[in-house]
């Protein structure tokens, strides 16, 4: 694959559809064309617009073309032993890094490190009307303006196209383990939530299959001093494990029917919803797969003070994502209409009426 | 650290920063529309909760930035969340501008107030509601100072992870205004990546839960949108916050060079080696010396450049990590590399840092303080730079750096009472900035925007990127009451600044006439 600046000409298509009010479906690998409500539109490829444009592993800082591939960035940040420290799932080979940002997706770590938008620096959008804005940089700390480079992560695509995005990175750990026991939910929920009061360089923990699975990072001596206050043995191979967690390719995710995204509070006990689970992100992020209407699932969860996403084998007629309550959805609009007046961009796909 | 220490460092950066007289003095026009809204204001608070009395606004005319003065025409200290909507119900019904107010620590003159409107002091939502060593994290009011929620959460091994400088004055309410940072955000980040959620009430005074107690929210981002928003889309009434662990042990070394390139180079070479400090801070030879006169911190006084490196974790993890800094440092040519030899030293290590400030105060009658941010290869031509602006506008500069992430505090000192050195001096900080965007950086890492940088914003960014910001602001607050003036310049300031922001040969405001 080669590097190419594709900006102008993907700002002249844009200004194209602004006029004539062409609604746009952005993609770029079509790796997580699956998530969200459908969106009618043209297609409108950006996987072209390609290319690393400056990595200086001192800076701890990449940027890189909105299609860049992850593959490509992953191994770029190898070489110099570092990583994108979110763990952004790929969920395919042609996964770019401007579709990982517009959804928003992190990995394992994200207790841990911080999530996708967390380590957003900067970015370079074009939006409704074909202009081409930038915003933040490629600096770690930088409050000018209103930060809507991090509004960007997580917007679906509907504020803009992300042309260049500027992400800070780091340094991989020198040292991993996985230890790993048997134990109940309830056991499995307190002591996740339990290891986030102890200083123990945690960087991912799961609940799958009866086992609870504590990954520990850091420095050698750390990892060492950290196995011996956690109990239960250590897993081998523990890279193949939690890449298949983010990949969702254990063999838990290999059902049929719908599989929802319910994400609470850590200590939150077992949910009383019919289906089967697996916790991530130390029992933040819970994967259900369930048969009991939606509504019911959304009621309970909401009870708890969390929120649920439809992630996979939602039907049309469904909200994808949790509604939002009138007065924020009344600043949605506000703000979708401020970067994209004509809604040319993935029109309902986060929302009807965005 | 004792507390009047702190109280005499605050009340430094309070009275160092130059004074002219007041920039925004439009007199209220209409007397009885102004008595009228007191009177509406003391229907809806008790009487000890409007001020209006001169001396009463006096200690509310400007923040940190104490340049810029200017009495508000009330001040309203509501206590509860229904009394902020009704006060914001009001004034948005009569027009009234209001602007919010924390502990007034900022430095870019964010909560200065307005001579036709109404300040809000969050002073009295000082409660923390709750703390949930389960979930690590609190829910505190606006008004609650950044140290007391570490304070409270240190029984459960918890803390609050941002620390600016001024934490045990400043409130997490202004924090997130400001997306405060502090000496430990390299790894800590910025106050943006340490809470989860916000209870804000609007210019029409209605009340938002933005974000979530748990790690993410449906929507779009807005809590990203409101943290380091300068009070212009709401006011936060309350803040939950993540905690965490305690680390087991931290330790400091302090490194010393004879050439501020070659300390500038040792911190590259820390990152590369894959070491994330907890704080990383480089101070010059005039701020060495103006700490090391003031509190003896026992800095070696003729080095050119010192770094001070934090490190924690577990025990075994710092004192592994302290032996490899100690290679990297000598092999980065630090002429002397010295680790705190117990947690006193350390403490008076950082004493030395965190006092940089009041230090210089000690030293020149005034100083003023720079916020930029580069990207870290660019210090030694940035340094260099600064050193031959400061030749030719005749006026000392000392630098304290946030190394480890590329934050900028020039401070430069003159003599407000001479003739002409205080327009050189701001004219000097211009060309600082302009010099930090030119290199890729920012011309704010930290202490915001406010009425002080807004020119700068010029520089920064062109007028599609500011109509945007003037369309977020509209998106939450479009009668535009909240904070007006500050944060974003009109498109038309900046053509009369002259703005100097040239992307790719453009001229940034060319549909707009010069004057
Ligand atoms: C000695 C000294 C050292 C400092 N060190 C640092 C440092 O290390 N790092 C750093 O980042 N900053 C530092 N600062 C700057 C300042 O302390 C921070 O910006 C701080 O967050 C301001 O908090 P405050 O409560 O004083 O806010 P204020 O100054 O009262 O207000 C700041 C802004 O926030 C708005 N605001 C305040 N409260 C609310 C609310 N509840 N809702 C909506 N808007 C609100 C105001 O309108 C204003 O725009 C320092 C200042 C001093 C004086």
């Amino acid at each position: 694959m080669i590097d190419l600046d594709l900006g102008t000409a993907l700002q002249q298509q844009v200004l194209d559809a602004f006029q004539n009010e062409t609604p746009l479906s952005i993609y770029g690998g079509g790796s997580k064309a699956f998530l969200g409500n459908a969106s009618h539109g043209q297609s409108f490829d950006v996987s072209k617009h390609r290319g690393i444009v400056e990595y200086d592993p001192r800076e701890l800082v990449l940027t890189a073309r909105s299609g860049t591939t992850l593959k490509e960035i992953a191994a770029t940040l190898v070489e110099a032993n570092q990583m994108l420290a979110f763990e952004p799932p790929h969920f395919g080979e042609g996964a770019t890094l401007g579709g990982t940002i517009a959804c928003g997706l992190s990995g394992p770590r994200r207790p841990y490190s911080g999530s996708a938008r967390d380590f957003v620096l900067g970015c370079q959008i074009l939006n409704g009307r074909g202009e081409r804005l930038r915003f933040g940089g490629q600096v770690m700390k930088n409050v000018a303006g209103y930060d809507v480079s991090r509004l960007m992560a997580g917007a679906h695509g509907t504020l803009g196209i992300l042309l260049e995005i500027s992400l800070k990175v780091l340094p991989r750990p020198a040292a991993s383990i996985t230890v790993t026991r048997e134990c109940s939910p309830v056991e499995a929920i307190a002591g996740m939530s339990g290891l986030l009061s102890k200083p123990i360089p945690v960087d991912g923990a799961c609940y799958h299959g009866d086992r609870c699975y504590v990954r520990i990072s850091g420095s050698a001596q750390a990892v060492r001093e950290a196995r011996n206050k956690i109990s239960g043995d250590v897993l081998p191979d523990a890279d193949a494990f939690w890449q298949a967690l983010r990949e969702q390719q254990l063999p838990f995710f290999h059902h049929r029917s719908t599989l929802y995204r319910v994400v609470v509070k850590p200590a939150t006990p077992p949910l009383h919803i019919e289906g089967t689970w697996l916790l991530d992100w130390g029992g933040v992020q819970r994967w259900l797969y369930s048969d009991e209407d939606l509504a019911a699932i959304r009621h309970r969860v909401e009870l708890a003070g969390g929120h649920v996403t439809v992630f996979r084998g939602g039907k049309q007629s469904e909200d994808i994502f949790q509604p939002l309550p009138a007065s924020l959805m009344a600043i949605h609009q506000r703000l979708k209409a401020s970067f994209d007046p004509n809604h040319i961009f993935n029109r309902g796909r986060l929302y009807t009426g965005l | 650290m004792p507390l009047e220490f702190y109280t005499r460092l605050i009340y430094y950066a309070y009275c160092n920063t130059y004074r002219r007289s007041s920039l925004l003095s439009h007199p209220n026009e209409n007397a009885a529309q102004v008595s009228e809204l007191i009177r509406a204001l003391r229907s809806l608070l008790p009487p000890e909760s409007v001020l209006v009395d001169a001396e009463d606004l006096r200690p509310f005319e400007c923040d940190g930035l104490s340049a810029y003065r200017q009495l508000p025409m009330v001040v309203v200290l509501p206590e509860t969340i229904a009394q902020v909507q009704s006060i914001m119900r009001l004034c948005h019904e009569r027009r009234v501008p209001v602007v919010a107010r924390g502990a007034g620590t900022g430095l870019s003159g964010g909560a200065l107030p307005l001579a036709d409107g109404v300040l809000l002091s969050l002073a009295k939502f000082k409660n923390i509601l709750n703390i949930d060593p389960h979930n690590a994290m609190a829910i505190v009011q606006p008004g609650v100072r950044n140290l007391a929620i570490s304070e409270a959460a240190a029984a459960h091994g918890l803390y609050y992870a941002p620390d600016p400088s001024s934490q045990i004055a400043c409130t997490i309410g202004g924090n997130v205004a400001e997306n405060s940072g502090g000496v430990h955000c390299l790894k800590y980040g910025l106050t943006v990546h340490n809470i989860l959620r916000l209870k804000v009430v609007t210019m029409e005074g209605e009340l938002l839960t933005i974000g979530a107690e748990t790690l993410d929210s449906p929507g779009y981002d807005l809590l990203a949108l409101m943290t380091g928003s300068e009070g212009m889309l709401g006011v936060i009434v309350e803040v939950t916050v993540k905690l965490l662990a305690k680390p087991e042990r931290a330790q400091v070394v302090l490194a010393a060079f004879d050439d501020v390139v070659k300390a500038g180079e040792a911190v590259g070479a820390i990152i590369s080696a894959g070491i994330i400090p907890a704080g990383l801070e480089m101070m010059d030879r005039l701020a060495i010396q103006a700490a090391e006169d003031f509190v003896h911190a026992g800095y070696p006084r003729n080095a050119e450049a010192i770094l001070l490196c934090e490190l924690d974790g577990t025990n075994a993890e710092v004192s592994e990590y302290i032996m490899a800094m100690r290679g990297i440092l000598t092999a980065s040519g630090a002429t002397e590399v010295r680790t705190a030899v117990d947690e006193a030293e350390r403490q008076l290590f950082w004493k030395g840092r965190k006092s940089a400030f009041p230090a210089v105060g000690r030293i020149s009658p005034d100083y003023y303080c720079m916020d930029g941010t580069i990207p870290r290869r660019q210090l030694p031509h940035v340094l260099r730079r600064i050193g031959e602006l400061s030749k030719e506008y005749e006026l000392p500069v000392a630098n304290v750096f946030h190394a480890g992430d590329g934050n900028l505090h020039p401070l430069i000192l003159f003599d407000a009472n001479k003739e002409g050195e205080l327009h050189r001096t701001e004219e000097f900080g211009q060309r600082i900035l302009a010099l930090c965007v030119e290199v890729g950086g920012t011309i704010t890492g930290e202490h915001g925007v406010g009425i002080e940088k807004i020119d700068q914003m010029c520089v920064q960014f062109g007028s599609a990127e500011l109509t945007q910001f003037h369309a977020v602001k509209t998106a939450f607050d479009p009668s535009g009451l909240l904070n007006p003036g500050k944060a974003v310049p009109t498109l038309h300031r900046c053509a009369e600044f002259g703005a100097i922001h040239v992307h790719q040969g453009q001229l940034s405001h060319p549909e707009l006439e010069r004057f």
